[in-house]
């Protein structure tokens, strides 16, 4: 691995711009950094979010899987609880229909010249964010640590090997897409 | 050059160039795409500004330090992104009220705005909550077969279509 590069602060941080520059581009080109797409797919009537997301996560799998088989690559899958990452998960959905982006379309939403994302959401995020490191130290031990996860990843949990599941997982998304057309949405 | 000035790609480009994009980051600067955490940061800066370094001692800044890292430029590389691409194909306009929500609620900016800021709390303090948005669960999560990303990436959207169709079908 490049060790040397990823503990290299300028690079990284040159880095992390060059690849915010394609992630925006290609977020923009995409039509998600419209609150009408978003709002769209939420209301089952424009399927170009789950698109765009499931053929990341499809391509993003295979290819990232065979990087760490190769050596090249290691994963950082996040810990998780059903009280951090479910009940967090329904509450950020709340927010996620009532502002109509999430933290990164409406960073494109802000590039595309949309002043409710500039002057109303990401004010509300940050606060949001801000709000949560109040709450943090009574969080923690309590909720957040409710029904913590044992094992990472599904391989780690199936106790097989990655390939187990990422070979049928990216077919399955493939087959649910392809359906998904079929039915003209 | 056509592609570069299009208003839009085909959805699976976009999501593949997505996927691709996280192949580079893992190899370039062994890391996920991920943008919450940055919003973090960035309210832990703004709190410094005005109360000090006494902000560091904060639980939640010990681990999430306010500082520029590779993600916060990160979303700042998005906003430049997104500018050039809307440019290239002229959809770049400034503008206050979406058409799908002026339908519904009118074209008042002040509504929009409101609702807008409040949405962002709730954002906001569910992505932290959850330790993570659409792109740390959503995307890398779910690419690196995480049961946090999968598990989220779901109440994303239980959450999500409940809200929007209680907003659009039962008070719009």
């Amino acid at each position: 691995m490049l060790t040397k590069l990823h503990t290299n602060k300028g690079s990284q941080l040159a880095l992390g711009l060059a690849a915010g520059f394609v992630f925006g581009f290609l977020l923009e080109k995409g039509g998600v950094a419209r609150y009408d797409v978003i709002v769209g797919q939420l209301l089952l009537t424009d399927f170009t979010v789950l698109k765009i997301m499931l053929s990341a996560a499809a391509a993003g799998m295979l290819g990232v899987h065979l990087l760490r088989s190769l050596g090249l690559a290691q994963l950082h899958p996040k810990p998780g609880s059903w009280g951090a990452t479910a009940v967090g998960g329904l509450i950020f959905g709340l927010g996620f229909a009532t502002l109509g982006y999430c933290p990164g379309t409406i960073s494109a939403a802000v590039g595309q010249g949309w002043l409710d994302a500039l002057v109303g959401g990401l004010a509300g995020i940050i606060l949001g964010a801000g709000i949560f490191s109040s709450v943090y130290p009574r969080l923690r031990a309590g909720i957040l640590a409710k029904g913590e996860f044992k094992h990472r990843t599904f391989p780690e949990l199936l106790k097989v090997n990655p390939w187990i599941v990422v070979i049928p997982a990216a077919a399955l998304i493939a087959a649910f897409l392809y359906w998904l057309e079929g039915r003209g949405l | 050059m056509e592609w570069l000035t299009m208003g839009r790609w085909s959805p699976y480009a976009v999501g593949i160039g997505i996927g691709i994009l996280s192949w580079l980051t893992f190899v370039l600067s062994d890391k996920p795409i991920g943008c919450s955490t940055a919003f973090a940061r960035t309210s832990g800066m703004i709190e410094r500004l005005f109360r000090g370094n006494k902000v560091l001692e904060k639980a939640y800044y010990k681990e999430f330090a306010p500082r520029i890292d590779w993600e916060w430029m990160l979303v700042f590389g998005i906003i430049l992104g997104s500018f050039t691409s809307a440019k290239l194909s002229g959809q770049f306009k400034l503008d206050w009220v979406p058409s799908l929500w002026a339908a519904s609620f009118g074209p008042q900016p002040v509504t929009r705005v409101v609702v807008a800021l409040l949405g962002g709390v709730l954002l906001g303090f569910g992505a932290r909550w959850a330790g993570g948005c659409t792109s740390g669960h959503g995307i890398s999560g779910t690419l690196q077969l995480a049961v946090s990303g999968w598990l989220a990436a779901v109440c994303f959207f239980i959450g999500g279509i409940a809200a929007a169709f209680f907003i659009f079908r039962v008070l719009g």
